[in-house]
């Protein structure tokens, strides 16, 4: 159906309920429990789940297939913003044309970008890359400050007046499709849960499919053959007759264009851009989602983003008084000694729980979570792991 | 191979199933019947504290949130009352806000602009927080305070000290109780001229973001009013850690002053390098060489150590004042944390209470309620003496102090000494100071949300 295989098909009706019923699924505590804590179905999170879903499928396009392990890839998410935002300042409010600008002007970018570091493979690709991101965030932060607005970074503001918008004198433009607001969210109350649905997420969820969709077709097109060609033996290609170089460039342009899409739509959603989010520590980022989830699996990146991004947003928020609240039943000194125990995991040290599962999944689930989900699945069903039909189209190897 | 389970009738099954889960929303929509957003219902009122957990800002951050800690504790009748009991505002009963016991929620700016959103729109959505305070960068702070100014809640920025913040970035949701760039020039000028003269001739070494921008401009502004040349204004990359090569090109301009626009680490480093040249040994036209620090923090301070003796800078707010508001909160942060506080803490201590105090003087939470009663608030009792919240810009105006790094500090909170209190009149601008986004500079019109 679709064009897709079977499988693949049943893998992407999957991906769609998920998305499509997120805000249940991420909201699985009543409100007034201790463990609402743990809800995650608030428009904003639940939107940077499918956008950073889609900058890791993107950036799984080049490291997935191709092997070249771009280390700079946030440079992109960050140029698709600001062509984003300058689209929203000076044209219309509307959400297509930003997203569709983003989209273009991380294309052209990247175009520009692959075409230099493409000459080179292996680590020197990824230091390259690695360079030309950081370029990008000190012109942003500093050097092109008229034009990004430094380290403040860019905003829409009363005084901005988009030539196809009709804004009252002081109004603030805000971001939507055709008049509908990104912000709008329904909110559904069934006894003590408390369910958003935003319109906003919607698009983005709509975004991720589509992404998601492309994806599965390219992966199993005979140009993502090509790429996995490249991946196991690039000197092989060569001499079989077949030149890798516009193949790898064509998929760091495809994959540029996604992060370029992911940038365009945390514009949308949130109109605002600063130039952090090109700081070589948000590409690194990109590759822990990508690795963390599975790299080179369909599935695996937009996990692997969902986790990263729910530690960071959730974790990060819980501080010691949480702890106290939770611990109260404990005798004073056992409750001390339990909170002791916890805290340099939670709150700021969020970093460090996401280290400990970071080393954990390298060692033990070198597949990432998606291999954790095979394993299982595999146990469940009580199965060695010699069966034939596990979802292995889900998973082509690593290596 | 696995037997597909995938049959035409099990697609309807499932459509439907999704169909009416999709349409479920619209089934039940009962618009809520909020005036504003997050309208605190039950007995409880949360209040968001934003600040940098991690990142280069970290000392501050978690001095600002022991501060937030305290005044929640204050506010809701614990401890000592700290400075509600010297506020010239009575009406914090100290039975919460509104008889509304004081809850928050914290979350972690890392110092970014996005992460900070990410967190404050956390809090908004998820924790129904009325109110978001912290923030300890300008950038962060004008991010956040856009996004509660489109959200609809009251932002009270913490440590932020670029002009752009209650400049051309003002918002009519967001406050500021910590001085400017503009602030710091005006109040050192005269400080400057007193006691190194008025022929001299500076050289700048500035951080090359915007807070670096708008503290050069008005500490050139400022002393080139009362006679000083401006040799040369160099930029520097935040990322810097080593300066020797800004600091020597430094003697061959014939400048007889530096001065520093750095803040944090850079400030430290800078600082240090510019010492180790022994400029402060060196002859220039017939003066001494000196170093000026506009802003300066004891974090800093204590980052540079020895290098800050006798080097001027203005600050917010410092433990060692003397007045009642001052004592009684160097007094209640001391007893619950061991050692003084900070002029990021104060700040946002302030701001807390301030917040508070205007709800309980508007009798109600709604945020263009709130803005109206912090408008052109006058007060008194917080530490620096009478103040303005002043109600076109958003900005607090009260006296500033111009410190000088202590010759010999009793202790490592000891490292700065107030030379001059300089009064409020003399800080005073317009509302549309070029400095300050000129005539363009608008708050815009307060927004309750939902």
């Amino acid at each position: 159906m679709l064009g897709l295989e079977k499988k693949d098909f049943q893998l992407l009706l999957v991906v769609a309920g998920l998305t499509l019923l997120a805000p249940f699924i991420l909201n699985p505590f009543p409100e007034s429990s201790g463990m609402a804590q743990f809800n995650a179905g608030y428009p904003d999170l639940m939107q940077r789940f499918v956008i950073f879903g889609i900058f890791a499928i993107g950036f799984n396009i080049l490291f997935g297939l191709t092997g070249y392990l771009s280390f700079g890839h946030a440079a992109f998410l960050g140029v698709g913003s600001y062509g984003a935002i300058w689209m929203m300042k000076l044209i219309s409010l509307n959400v297509i044309p930003a997203i569709f600008m983003g989209i273009v002007v991380a294309g052209i970018f990247a175009l520009a970008v692959g075409f230099i570091t493409l000459r080179r493979s292996g680590i020197y690709f990824s230091i390259l890359t690695l360079a030309f991101a950081q370029m990008s965030y000190a012109l942003a932060y500093s050097v092109l400050t008229p034009i990004t607005g430094g380290e403040t970074g860019l905003q829409i503001k009363s005084t901005d007046r988009p030539l196809l918008s009709n804004l009252e004198e002081g109004e603030i433009g805000r971001a939507n499709l055709f008049g509908m607001d990104m912000r709008a969210s329904f909110e559904l109350n069934v006894g003590d849960w408390l369910f958003t649905f935003n319109a906003g997420y919607y698009i983005a969820a709509i975004a991720m499919l589509a992404s998601f969709y492309l994806a599965i077709r390219i992966f199993r097109s005979p140009f993502g053959m090509m790429l996995r060609a490249i991946k196991s033996n690039q000197t092989r290609m060569s001499y079989t007759g077949l030149n890798p170089r516009p193949h790898t460039l064509a998929a760091f342009v495809i994959s540029g264009m996604y992060a370029g899409l992911a940038g365009g739509l945390l514009v949308a959603m949130d109109t605002q851009v600063g130039p952090e989010r090109m700081f070589w520590t948000a590409s690194g980022e990109v590759v822990l989602m990508t690795i963390l989830g599975g790299v080179g699996t369909l599935i695996g990146p937009v996990l692997g983003a969902g986790a990263i991004k729910y530690m960071e947003n959730i974790l990060s928020k819980i501080n010691k008084d949480v702890l106290h609240q939770w611990f109260a039943f404990l005798p004073d000194g056992l409750e001390d000694f339990v909170i002791t125990l916890i805290y340099p995991f939670i709150g700021k040290g969020w970093h460090l729980t996401l280290g400990i599962l970071f080393m954990l999944v390298v060692i033990y689930l070198p597949g990432g979570l998606v291999e954790g989900g095979q394993r299982l699945a595999r146990a469940l069903r009580g199965k060695k792991a010699s069966d034939e039909d596990g979802p292995k189209a889900s998973t082509e190897p690593a290596e | 191979m696995s037997k597909s389970n995938f049959t035409r009738r099990g697609l309807l099954k499932t459509s439907a199933v999704t169909g009416a889960g999709l349409a479920l929303p619209t089934i039940f929509t009962a618009q809520s019947a909020h005036a504003f957003t997050n309208e605190p219902t039950g007995g409880t009122v949360t209040l968001g504290f934003n600040v940098p957990q991690t990142g280069p800002y970290a000392d501050e951050g978690a001095d600002e949130l022991r501060a937030y800690q305290l005044a929640v504790e204050h506010l809701n009748g614990g401890g000592d009352g700290g400075m509600m009991n010297t506020f010239s505002s009575k009406a914090l009963q100290g039975n919460g806000i509104l008889g509304k016991k004081v809850e928050f929620v914290t979350g972690d700016t890392q110092t970014k602009s996005d992460a900070a959103r990410a967190s404050a729109k956390s809090m908004i959505e998820k924790d129904g927080a009325i109110m978001i305070t912290g923030g300890s960068s300008s950038g962060v702070a004008v991010a956040v305070q856009a996004l509660c100014q489109e959200a609809g809640v009251i932002f009270m920025a913490g440590l932020t000290h670029s002009n752009d913040t209650t400049g051309k970035d003002r918002k009519a949701n967001g406050f500021r109780h910590f001085f400017n760039s503009y602030m710091s020039g005006a109040a050192l000028a005269p400080v400057l001229a007193g006691a190194y003269g008025k022929d001299r001739k500076a050289y700048h070494l500035t951080a090359d973001y915007n807070w670096g921008y708008t503290t050069e401009e008005a500490v050139k502004a400022s002393t080139e009013a009362m006679g000083w040349e401006t040799v040369a204004a160099v930029k520097t990359p935040l990322t810097q850690t080593d300066f020797s090569s800004y600091i020597a090109p430094v003697l061959q301009s014939g400048a007889d002053t530096l001065v520093l626009n750095h803040y944090g680490g850079n400030m430290v480093n800078s600082l240090t390098n510019a010492v180790q040249f022994g400029l402060r040994d060196k002859q220039v036209n017939g003066k001494d060489f000196q170093i000026i620090v506009p802003l300066y923090s004891r974090l800093m301070a204590k980052g540079a150590g020895a290098n800050v003796k006798g080097i001027f800078g203005s600050t917010n707010w410092h433990w060692s004042l003397t007045d009642e508001g001052s004592k009684a909160f160097v007094k209640s942060f001391g007893t619950k944390y061991g050692f003084p506080p900070s002029q990021a803490a104060h700040t946002t201590y302030v701001q807390t209470l301030l917040y508070a105090d205007a709800v309980e003087r508007a009798g109600s939470f709604a945020p263009c309620a709130v803005a109206e009663a912090l408008e052109d608030y006058e007060f008194d009792g917080l530490g620096n003496g009478k103040t303005l919240y002043r109600g076109a810009d958003h900005q607090c105006f009260k006296d500033v102090l111009v410190v000088k790094g202590k010759e010999n500090p009793s202790s490592e909170f000891d490292l700065l000494e107030i030379v001059e209190v300089t009064p409020v009149e003399q800080v005073m601008y317009q509302p549309d100071h070029p400095q300050m986004g000129g005539a363009e500079a608008s708050l815009g019109s307060c927004n309750n949300g939902a």
